[in-house]
């Protein structure tokens, strides 16, 4: 494994994956490992992973989703900024679409409330002609410590 | 990336579901299914390991709370046996540590099921 990112260096990861359940193990891996380029804790890394992992099965979840999932990991000196779009008409607003019963309204709710939790900043668009463009931010807290 | 579940039974009329791997939207289903089928026969006292589990998420959690709903209808339970930090890590930030009783040990989760 190369040395981690120095403070200089910009790392810039693509992935595009098919909107579907199997693929979004993919998605999280890719994300795991421009979090350990950076000098993430396994902690930190497991939660990029999940915030990864959240942030597309939102989209999967929903109807309407588009045909394929764009992930975007930019490792910085002392972030990592990642990106989830979504071509599709619909997106994480649909987590309190009135036609999901109650307990699923929750259980959809509960990915977004761990997105905002385990990241440092996160914001979302969702538009019908956009579909859904998730940002999500990971600090390095302490770089020196890890 | 795989799950793999086993369902064993325990004294006292209840059942163990070890599950081993990663609980995500891909593989929840098979969790869900497993639990299921025991609820189906009547089975509502449940240990469900989650020793060998790496990774849970919100899917994972939703099957795991559908179960617990579905097993208190009929006055049952569902403890589950967690050693792993960062899945309690994932239990502790969604409040579920107060809904599930969560445990160290099987025999330990055993023994609060009754």
């Amino acid at each position: 494994m190369n040395p981690a990112v120095e403070p200089s260096d910009k790392e810039l990861v693509e992935l595009r994956i098919p909107s579907r359940p199997e693929w979004v193990a993919l998605a999280r891996l890719a994300a795991a490992t421009v979090a350990n380029r950076l000098h993430f804790s396994i902690e930190e890394i497991e939660d990029v992973k999940l915030a990864v992992a959240e942030a597309c099965t939102a989209v999967i979840q929903h109807d309407g989703h588009g045909e394929f999932i764009d992930l975007t990991c930019e490792a910085l000196s002392d972030l990592l900024r990642i990106r989830v779009r979504d071509s599709g008409r619909h997106g994480l607003q649909r987590a309190e679409a009135p036609n999901m019963n109650f307990d699923e309204a929750r259980i959809a709710g509960l990915g977004v409330f761990l997105i905002r939790t385990l990241m440092d900043e996160v914001s979302y668009d969702v538009s019908p002609q956009m579909g859904t463009d998730l940002l999500m931010v990971k600090r390095l807290t302490s770089p020196t410590d890890h | 990336m795989d799950i793999k579940v086993n369902v064993r039974e325990a004294p006292g009329d209840c059942y163990v579901i070890d599950l081993s791997g990663e609980i995500d939207v891909y593989t929840s289903p098979k969790v869900k299914d497993a639990i299921g089928e025991l609820i189906d026969r009547g089975v509502y006292f449940l240990v469900i390991n989650l020793e060998k589990v790496r990774y849970i998420d919100s899917t994972g959690l939703g099957v795991l709370i559908g179960g617990l709903k579905r097993v208190r209808e009929h006055g049952g339970s569902v403890n589950l046996v967690c050693t792993n930090p960062q899945i309690k890590k994932i239990f502790d930030i969604t409040g579920l540590v107060k809904i599930f009783g969560i445990f160290e040990s099987e025999d330990a989760a055993m023994k609060a099921l009754v």
